[in-house]
């Protein structure tokens, strides 16, 4: 755990063999990931994987079975101000206006008497960040009186002031009409460019996440491993691909590029194909953070003896100790225009 | 199309018209009376139960407007400030106490298991069936009434902020803290706020049970007060009193809803429902 603990290298968000179980049935199984300062992580799967189980794990909302969630080296558990949030909804307090939302941080520092002076103290910064997110004429309004879209420029300028270390979003832009999400994807990219943020995002958008994302990772109960069709409903989603994207500036009109859609499909592949299981080997961990550590039940082959197309790295069991755990231990494709 | 005026589900009267149809049971609830009563007084001038209006007028005059003789003192203003101390006493403590109860208890899952079988169990006992026990307890004074008040009304009142608690979403307790709030932050500085129309709200249904009980109480055992008064002459048949105490009563009840409604929508914008 060397790497883990060492804080000016370790990442902004580790988590290791982390388990989900809700009585009898596995969520999330297994779960390996680190992500770097300033990526701009996201998380896709189909509907009931598990990636908003996975998400509220990282915000402390609610505890893992098994495993623990590292934000740079440091284990958390319940939620507190390193780690900031944005809903789908709910993320903004009715009976603040937008001004006061996005000062709460700020107020919530200072002793209830002294209110006044924490708004003064705070409200140019506040202002810059809802002027940032293209809101700032509406400061004075409250919640009810915002569209979903202002809404979520609001929670989001909330949430920045706060400057956490990772900023976890749940599909913050899923209930927006398509034009107001466009708005808002191009605004979270600027934001993502200004602050340096490190943005962990779960959709079930596929284009959004490709267009979005400098990291994809793909959450899917649909794998098979050595534990055999036996373990069944037993058997939680994984981590079952993880891309990297170059970042580059793109319009909105890229959605429509050959090489975007290839990469849609590809994941819809991975991913949303119940017919489609890879071995939890062979699964298609491309991105340089990616690492895996096997349990002997996953992974038979490694306990029994080395496979030639499967090269045990240090990663492979959970008692090993992690650090290297940072290169994929399958034989990932090259080109992610592979199936 | 022309909507019909008052018949079927798409009736749509105009604005005169409602203000018409308002009034009409009111209007016809005073010509029953005023005849029966003009009736029965052209049979028998000492009749006593459907007393006219000039014979209210003396009563409220003798009562509201002079020195009583015994006491020197104006007898109705004086029944409206006793009963009007002991309800804001007892529903402010109810208030207070299902507030903080209320809050809390849905916010700590220590407390809340600990306590919500309990209140749950003390807000289906009657109020009244426990009369005699809370004037034993409580003596015959001002302490008994209050209390009488204030355990018929905070069970109800702690556990609709109980509920109304509980409903908020978990996002906004976690994205409270979040932002930095720690466990007493999130009650009084992120919580309570949001709870206080709510408590507005409740207080508001809660003044009717509230009465109930003030006169309930001043009925049994007191010295003055508006209940104290009607079941007083009640003795005397003096239907000239009880009537237009009813009244102020009615009065007052509908002012005090009126009031916490307009506290509700200026201090409150932001609150629907």
């Amino acid at each position: 755990m060397s790497a883990a603990n060492d804080k000016s290298t370790a990442p902004r968000l580790h988590i290791e063999n982390v388990y989900k179980r809700y009585g009898g049935r596995t969520v999330l199984d297994n779960i390996d990931l680190s992500v770097t300062k300033g990526e701009l992580c996201i998380v896709v799967g189909p509907s009931g994987c598990g990636k908003s189980t996975l998400l509220r794990i990282v915000v402390g909302q609610e505890q893992t079975s098994a495993g623990d969630v590292m934000i740079d080296g440091e284990p958390v558990a319940l939620p507190d101000a390193s780690r900031g949030i944005v809903y789908q909804k709910y993320s903004l307090y009715p009976h603040l206006t937008a001004l006061e939302n996005v000062l709460l941080g700020k107020i919530l520092e200072y002793p209830f008497y002294r209110r006044r002076s924490a708004i003064e103290a705070h409200r140019d910064e506040a202002m810059e960040l809802l002027t940032r997110a293209r809101i700032a004429e509406h400061a004075g309004k409250y919640p009810n009186e915002l569209s979903g879209g202002m809404q979520q420029r609001v929670a989001i300028a909330q949430t920045l002031i706060k400057r956490p270390r990772i900023v976890l979003m749940d599909e913050p832009f899923g209930a927006l009409d398509a034009g107001v999400r466009e708005d808002m994807q191009v605004l979270l990219l600027e934001l993502w460019e200004a602050y340096g943020m490190t943005v962990f995002f779960v959709t079930h958008d596929l284009e959004e996440a490709v267009y979005l994302g400098t990291r994809v990772l793909v959450l899917s109960q649909y794998y098979t491993d050595d534990r055999g069709p036996a373990a069944g409903p037993a058997r939680g989603a994984k981590i079952v691909a993880d891309h990297a994207l170059p970042r580059r500036a793109m319009p909105t009109v890229a959605k429509s590029a050959p090489e975007f859609t290839e990469l849609v499909m590809q994941i819809r592949h991975e991913g949303f194909d119940p017919a489609y299981l890879r071995h939890v080997r062979d699964f298609n961990l491309e991105h340089p953070d990616a690492f895996q550590t096997l349990t002997p039940e996953e992974d038979g082959h490694a306990v029994s003896g080395a496979e030639s197309s499967s090269p045990s790295s240090p990663g492979r069991e959970t008692s090993a100790p992690s650090p290297p755990g940072r290169n994929a231990s399958s034989p990932s494709p090259p080109g992610r225009g592979l199936g | 199309m022309r909507l019909p005026g008052f018949f079927g589900v798409h009736a749509s009267p105009s604005p005169r018209m409602r203000w018409v149809l308002a009034l009409a049971p009111f209007v016809l609830l005073v010509a029953v009376y005023l005849t029966a009563s003009h009736f029965r007084l052209k049979d028998n001038p000492d009749d006593k139960i459907l007393p006219s209006v000039g014979q209210m007028v003396d009563a409220v005059d003798r009562l509201a407007f002079t020195r009583d003789e015994r006491s020197g003192e104006f007898v109705m203003l004086q029944d409206t400030l006793s009963s009007l101390q002991r309800l804001t006493i007892g529903i402010g403590l109810s208030a207070v106490v299902g507030l903080l109860l209320g809050m809390n208890m849905a916010l700590f899952p220590g407390m809340g298991i600990t306590l919500i079988a309990m209140v749950t169990f003390i807000s289906i006992i009657p109020p009244l069936a426990i009369l005699p026990i809370i004037f034993i307890s409580f003596g015959v004074d001002e302490l008994a009434k209050v209390m009488l008040i204030f355990l018929g009304t905070f069970p109800l009142i702690t556990r609709d902020i109980y509920g109304s608690v509980k409903a908020m979403p978990q996002e906004q307790l976690t994205k409270a803290l979040t932002l930095g709030a720690r466990e007493l932050q999130l009650v009084y500085r992120v919580v309570l706020p949001q709870v206080m129309p709510r408590l507005i709200e409740t207080v508001r249904l809660s003044l009717g049970g509230g009465w109930l009980f003030l006169i309930a109480a001043e009925a049994i055992a007191s010295i003055d007060g508006l209940g104290y008064r009607i079941f007083l002459v009640r003795r005397y048949l003096a239907m000239d009193v009880i009537i237009p105490y009813v009244l102020w009563i009615t009065f007052l009840g509908f002012f005090f809803d009126w009031s916490l409604r307009q506290i509700l929508q200026r201090r409150y914008r932001w609150y629907q429902g």
